[in-house]
């Protein structure tokens, strides 16, 4: 009997119910290890008698992905909460898995530091999670993505292998980046256990500039203010941090907001506000609403493109029925469809989009949609690689299967 | 075998670009790490992408082993040929192909060098942000290759920071595109330095920098290297996040001074190079408070001008060749720890030189905690060597008792792959390898390198048909 097997690792194991389904597929177990040594357990127990596994954090983004092929064990990290060393004056971090990124940003604040890392969903959302997911918030224009504040990782293989790559040290070439190849693998290489990251001095002050700017015209060729603004703001050397657009259902005026952090905030702002001209509603201390938030994500979309490709970006999105959020300056934007529209009509929509984005070499991903038939990741290149990756770490095809890019 | 593949490769390059010329071969017997050396079986200087994949190609179908180079500069022994195998010289391949301001990129092959395209920008105000040492010379490709830093990384972070897209040959002779924008697994973050492991890069996107609206040089001078040591603790404890903040003990300015006249505060028994950047009003603010927390500090200059800043910056970029003045010879060491450790591992250096009685200039990035000790002997002496490379493996030790690495930029290489199994467990090694074998099942991209012993891959997981040879022949283990 499995369960007794599972049982045998001395982790703490409750059955699963229908809550606990990903995608509609309901496991069997739920596992609740405290430490990487029972992942371990876990893993090793799920490999001896064929069981597949599906990692889950604040289970935020859980439903992103196509449904796995099969999950009879839901591995909760949520009791991987510790925080296991904060090297303040060496501005490095260590945390379990299960961390949310809210205890984490509550614990570095204490020493005047942070991680700078703002993707949606703070809330609940775990550093495993906002690993294995690599989504980028607002902020990534000046920090960089999870995969660039990481550096150092320990992961636990589908056969119980325990492997760390990288260490506590900014500064390290020694040996392959496991870290990289994990952050973004939504689950599918093994599980992520612990990670190490390089930390930032909190912003002694901040200043977000809000103002609101036309749609772009119907020809690309007309000057676009949205893509003036953000080729300016890119350029700037008061170097703002973040540039994000709100443009609700890809229709009328598009909210734009410039963060400005650090040293002499104000001031830079000020500057930046008298560039930006008349379209500045307003400059203030706090965050406006909504800041870095994903808003909607039964379908969300992620844009990737040239930064300069941003006004045919905003052309193409007009008007498709896609709400627009995310930045201006990093080449990167969400999209979430507001409102039921059915399997077809989404399926056209996303096919429809995705065919003008390709004409300017932009990226079209799907990262949630209850409608199987949508098609998510488009044509990758590097798609072959991938899959020897994934059968060199995962041979057995446990480890969230089915749920990445060309079904991996 | 390799007579028949040179035959191949002179049917896919022109007959000139393939060299077997023994003494030609001997200019590429070694790279910046002089004492490894093996001549290459050939040399072959090809110019474009397609090229590379055909010899790559060939490679497979002879089973013979290749080694990419770029300028040679690595300092881990690399791009150390094999007398068995094919060494991929890039110096052909120079052109930067698409300088895209408003994209803030530009496409470059992997023989340009690191210089080349921060100079075709700066006119307009932006800069290649990663800046080795060796900048002029050293290759993209070797830099992608190594992961390289440089002086400025404390704030810019290293070359895979900066790297959007490479085009790759793989290992098995494909040409494939690594990019950032592509949803997947992140291979162009694990193919970054792996050090010419996984394949050849051929194309490669780099993120351009706007330049910073100023900069500010400070050059402080300290009676003892632990004056500066708290002096850095302070700015990083400040909030301060400098581009680069540098450090050199008494015997790295003597050779310094000796080899470029450098001129650092005579008496100084450590100097700091603190360089500020960013938006002006920033800098200025930032600038006071170093001053402040430098208030130990017997004397700091202030650079004026770029011509002062390069000044400042001379005698630190010069100071591993400067070393050449004060001793007949020396290893280049390259070691990290958590910043805060550097006083105490400072002190146990210090010891080691006295017990070994072989000196040691301290050069670093102080801000990150890289080392880079530069180990003085005199090669003419017996035994001046070996109680050398003991003192420069025990600094190593220390790095990892202390929590930190074997290197913070120069990579494994032939020359620390031994060191590896220190640092990581055996599983450690392992996984990392199955990216090896995903990529480079055969084991034909730069073996030898990175890792201490090389994992057998076996068949492809899923089509295994039966035992690999080597298992059944007795002759190797099956991991
Ligand atoms: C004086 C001096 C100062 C230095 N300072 C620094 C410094 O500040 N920071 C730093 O990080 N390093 C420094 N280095 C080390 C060295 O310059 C870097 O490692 C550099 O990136 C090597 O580039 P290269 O073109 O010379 O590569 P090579 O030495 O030719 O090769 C290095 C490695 O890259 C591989 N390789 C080369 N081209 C490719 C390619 N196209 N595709 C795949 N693999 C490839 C080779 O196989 C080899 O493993 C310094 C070296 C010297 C001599």
């Amino acid at each position: 009997m499995p369960s007794q097997e599972l049982a045998g690792t001395g982790v703490t194991l409750r059955d699963a119910g229908p809550g606990d389904a990903v995608c509609g597929v309901t496991p069997t177990w739920v596992a609740l290890p405290e430490t990487t040594g029972e992942v371990s357990a876990v893993l090793r127990a799920c490999a001896e008698h064929d069981l597949a596994v599906v990692p889950t954090g604040g289970g935020t983004k859980l439903h992103w992905g196509p449904a796995p092929e099969r999950c009879d064990v839901l591995l909760d990290l949520c009791c991987m909460n510790e925080i296991v060393e904060h090297a303040a004056g060496d501005l490095v971090v260590r945390a379990q898995a299960g961390v949310t990124m809210e205890a984490l940003s509550a614990a570095l604040a204490e020493r005047g530091q942070e991680l700078a890392l703002d993707p949606p969903f703070a809330e609940g959302s775990t550093v495993g999670g906002t690993l294995a997911a690599a989504v980028a918030g607002p902020r990534a224009f000046r920090y960089g993505t999870a995969r660039d504040l990481l550096i150092g990782i320990t992961v636990v293989l589908p056969d119980g292998t325990i492997a760390k790559s990288g260490g506590k040290v900014v500064k390290n070439v020694a040996g392959y980046d496991l870290g990289k190849l994990f952050t973004g693998s939504f689950g599918t290489l093994g599980v992520i256990a612990e990670a190490t990251f390089r930390l930032h001095p909190l912003p002694v002050e901040r200043r977000w500039i809000v103002a609101v700017v036309d749609p772009p015209r119907v020809s690309p060729a007309e000057p676009c203010q949205a893509g003036e603004l953000a080729a300016m703001l890119a350029a700037a050397q008061q170097e703002p941090s973040a540039v994000e657009l709100d443009w609700p259902h890809g229709q009328g005026p598009i909210w734009m907001t410039v963060l400005v952090e650090g040293t002499a905030a104000h001031e830079r702002a000020r500057v930046l506000r008298a560039r930006m001209g008349g379209v500045v509603k307003d400059v203030r201390d706090e965050p406006p609403p909504n800041w870095g938030l994903i808003l909607n994500d039964d379908v969300l979309a992620e844009v990737r493109f040239e930064p300069a490709e941003l006004t045919r970006v905003l052309d193409a999105v007009h008007y498709s029925g896609f709400s627009l959020r995310g930045s201006a300056v990093a080449g990167r934007v969400w999209l979430e469809l507001w409102g039921d529209h059915g399997a077809d009509k989404t399926i056209d929509a996303v096919a429809a989009l995705r065919a003008r984005l390709d004409d300017i070499g932009a990226r079209l991903t799907v990262l949630a949609t209850p409608y199987e038939g949508v098609e998510r990741w488009g044509a990758v290149g590097s798609l072959p690689l991938m899959r020897r990756v994934k059968e060199r770490f995962d041979p057995g095809r446990r480890m969230s299967p089915g749920r990445f890019v060309g079904g991996i | 075998m390799l007579d028949t593949l040179i035959e191949a490769l002179r049917g896919v390059l022109p007959v000139e670009w393939v060299i077997t010329d023994p003494v030609r071969l001997r200019t590429y017997e070694c790279d910046g790490l002089t004492y490894h050396r093996a001549t290459p079986g050939v040399v072959v200087l090809p110019e474009t992408a397609e090229q590379v994949a055909r010899v790559v190609g060939l490679c497979n179908e002879f089973a013979v082993p290749f080694v990419a180079r770029g300028s040679g500069t690595g300092l881990s022994g690399g791009a150390l040929p094999r007398e068995d195998g094919v060494l991929i010289v890039t110096s052909r391949m120079r052109r930067i192909l698409e300088v895209d301001l408003p994209n803030r990129r530009a496409v470059v092959e992997p023989g340009v060098t690191n210089l080349a395209i921060t100079e075709a920008v700066r006119d307009q105000g932006y800069y290649y942000a990663p800046d080795p040492s060796s900048q002029q010379i050293c290759s993209i490709g070797g830099n992608v290759a190594e992961n390289s830093g440089g002086a400025h990384c404390l704030k810019y972070g290293f070359t895979v920071n900066h790297i959007e897209a490479c085009e790759i040959v793989t290992p098995d002779g494909d040409l494939v595109t690594l990019d950032r924008m592509d949803p997947g697994y992140d291979l162009l973050g694990a193919f970054v330095g792996s050090e010419g492991t996984l394949g050849i890069a051929t194309k490669i996107t780099v993120r351009l920098s706007r330049a910073p609206q100023a900069v500010t040089t400070v050059l402080a001078a300290f009676e003892s290297i632990e004056q500066g040591g708290k002096a850095v603790s302070a700015i990083i404890g400040a909030g301060i996040v400098p581009a680069a903040i540098e450090m050199m003990d008494a015997l790295a300015i003597e050779a310094a001074e000796a080899a470029v006249a450098c001129a650092y505060p005579a008496g100084a028994g450590a100097v700091l190079i603190v360089e500020l950047d960013g938006p002006a009003v920033e800098v200025e603010r930032q600038f006071e408070r170093l001053r402040e927390i430098c208030s130990d500090a017997f004397e700091l200059r202030v650079a004026a001008d770029p011509a002062e800043r390069a000044a400042i910056w001379k005698g630190r970029k010069s100071a591993f060749a400067a070393v050449g003045r004060i001793s007949p010879a020396y290893i280049v060491q390259d070691g990290v720890v958590p910043r805060t450790s550097l006083p105490r591992v400072l002190a146990e250096i210090d010891r080691l030189s006295a017990a070994y009685d072989i000196r040691v200039a301290n050069v670093f990035h102080a801000g990150d905690g890289n080392l880079h000790p530069l180990v003085l002997f005199d090669d003419a002496e017996p035994g001046a060597g070996e109680r050398a490379e003991a003192v420069s493996g025990a600094i190593l030790d220390l790095c990892i008792e202390h929590g930190g690495s074997i290197t913070g930029e120069h990579g494994v290489g032939v020359d620390k792959a031994k060191y590896m199994p220190k640092m990581f467990s055996e599983a450690d090694l392992d996984t990392m390898q199955l990216v090896r074998c995903a990529f480079d099942p055969r084991g034909l991209s730069n073996p030898g390198k990175v890792f201490p012993t090389p994992r057998l891959c076996g068949e492809v997981p899923g089509v295994r048909k039966g035992v690999h040879p080597l298992v059944e022949s007795g002759r190797a283990e099956q991991f």
